[in-house]
């Protein structure tokens, strides 16, 4: 009886925890101008609509270029970071690690004030190079943190090795390190492009009416619009990360299954 | 050769050099753009604060001298405080649940409690403002229930909605982490000493649970604060958050040293919460180790 009414509960409140990822799919399939849910019928209009409308277009063109040179960023710089982590031995080191970490913390409006002001004076607002900076910043801890794990979990012996059969340093690390390490700088890469084409608060403050993402497009439209073409637009960011956090646990439960 | 050899035939982790310095030049690249984008705008931030538009401690006298920011400032901390309360309220159960399912029920908890994590933020957002509003599905629900129409947009529930559902997972998991170490035998022996269920559960489980209690307070309350987005779509304007308020005086009024003053209260806020994680939870791992 206890037991029924505690799986009752979780039912409820895991009906919740999924609900508004499942009617926005819907409502973007609307045959009526209302984002009313449910749908009283179907088509494929808000769509066209999105894929027809430059606005809309060239935020989600912004945010996929954006966050493709934020994962390149990124990544380079979180696995070189990580790697010195991990191998360093130096007094402070669990300071610089976690202030590597402190992105992750600190508010976003605090942040988002500190960086509009900074690009005010460096005329980064509104420039693709702004938003990739800002972006990398916060997607560095979600690079460093599976990095980390997957360096701490590989066998240094191995790169020994490689060297006593005369590889060099990076020889070694290209063709040793690297592969092994693979899956969590796989992993890294993905959580930083997911980082930086979710990312609202700083990018609202250093949109130019030029350049703007897509999340910060569809903010802008929800207090204006009525029309459906902003749940078109916000399905395809729920399939774009969806899919792409799917492929990263599948690295990261790749990576726990070859440790074992 | 000889000195490679001997490294290999060293177990792991060993150190094989004098201490190693090259490697904390990888750091540097990360370290430089943390310092020229990270830092130095959190640096101008509170600088601004102190010098503008004139220096001194005029923005903070401002900010503690005026009611109405004082109320923002209480409503910030009662928002990020219900949204804990009914986080806890909800996960608790539900991390419980987890732990008495069996393989493939606690699969699915975990997935669905995982959804909000890698829904954006904005989507998510959205998706509550069509299901809260006045002719939405939770007041149809609501109606076919034969209660309400409730108002439930652009107010401080349907802000505590949103945010309770976005947060959810950083109360679940700490809480599962910690009662997935209870050891259930303990239940029964209070149970064969003569304790009803009830309260066994209440004098033997809840203490032990109580660092994952805390870790996810503490995560949850201070996520809340800082919370942009869901309160400025979900909230009225007239009922906004601090961090809203610093938003319209940077943005809207330009006033940088008042922002900046409210970010200043804001980040220290936070850094306290935190300052009191580390703490808890340091004070938990001893419980737990010693």
């Amino acid at each position: 009886m206890r037991r029924g009414l505690l799986w009752a509960f979780c039912a409820l409140v895991g009906a919740w925890l999924v609900a508004p990822a499942l009617i926005v799919v819907p409502l973007s399939f609307t045959s009526k101008a209302s984002l009313k849910f449910p749908p009283d019928g179907y088509s494929t209009r808000w769509y066209e609509n999105f894929f027809g409308d430059p606005a809309w277009m060239s935020a989600l063109w912004t945010s996929i270029q954006v966050g493709l040179l934020v994962t390149v960023v990124a990544t380079v710089l979180g696995t070189a970071a990580a790697l010195g982590l991990t191998r360093a031995r130096l007094r402070g080191l669990a300071l610089v690690q976690g202030s590597m970490l402190a992105p992750m913390i600190v508010p976003g409006v605090v942040l988002a004030v500190g960086v509009y002001a900074v690009f005010l004076k460096l005329q980064l607002v509104g420039s693709l190079a702004g938003f990739v900076m800002a972006h990398t910043v916060l997607a560095l801890p979600f690079v460093i943190i599976p990095v980390s794990a997957s360096l701490r979990g590989f066998d240094r012996r191995l790169e020994s090795a490689a060297a006593s059969l005369g590889a060099g340093r990076w020889t070694a690390f290209r063709t040793v390190t690297l592969p092994l390490v693979a899956p969590g700088v796989a992993a890294g890469a993905l959580f930083a492009f997911v980082t930086s084409f979710d990312e609202v608060v700083v990018s609202l403050f250093i949109q130019s009416p030029y350049l703007q993402t897509l999340p910060v497009k569809m903010y802008a439209s929800v207090t204006r619009e009525t029309d459906p073409t902003i749940a078109a637009a916000a399905t395809m960011i729920i399939v774009m990360t969806t899919s792409l956090v799917l492929i990263a646990t599948f690295f990261v439960a790749r990576r726990s299954r070859a440790r074992q | 050769m000889a000195s490679a050899l001997q490294a290999v035939t060293l177990p792991a982790g060993t150190r094989t050099t004098a201490p190693e310095r090259r490697p904390a030049l990888l750091i540097l690249p990360a370290l430089v753009v943390l310092a020229v984008f990270f830092l130095y705008p959190l640096v101008s931030m509170v600088i601004s604060a102190f010098t503008d538009p004139s220096p001194g401690l005029g923005n903070f006298t401002w900010f503690f001298g005026e009611a109405q920011n004082l109320r923002v400032l209480g409503r910030t901390f009662t928002t990020a405080l219900w949204v804990t309360v009914i986080a806890l309220a909800l996960s608790y159960p539900y991390a419980y649940a987890m732990t008495v399912a069996g393989p493939r029920a606690r699969a699915v908890l975990t997935l669905l409690v995982l959804v909000p994590f890698w829904t954006s933020l904005m989507v998510r957002t959205f998706a509550w403002v069509i299901l809260l509003q006045d002719t939405g599905v939770v007041n149809d629900l609501l109606g076919a229930a034969g209660l309400g129409p409730f108002s439930l947009i652009r107010t401080q529930t349907g802000v505590v909605i949103g945010m309770v559902q976005l947060l959810m997972p950083f109360m679940v998991l700490p809480l599962y982490a910690v009662m997935s170490g209870i050891d259930r035998r303990l239940l029964s022996a209070a149970g064969s000493l003569g304790a009803r269920p009830v309260k066994a559960f209440a004098t033997v489980y809840v203490p032990l649970s109580l660092p994952g209690v805390s870790a996810g307070c503490l995560t949850v309350f201070i996520s809340a604060l800082g919370f942009y987005v869901t309160p400025a779509l979900l909230g009225s304007p007239t009922d906004a958050l601090l961090s809203q308020q610093i938003f319209t005086q940077v943005n809207g009024l330009l006033k940088w040293g008042r922002g900046g003053a409210m970010g200043v209260v804001l980040l220290g806020l936070t850094l306290a919460m935190i300052a009191l994680l580390a703490v808890t939870l340091r004070r938990g791992g001893r419980r737990v180790t010693g």
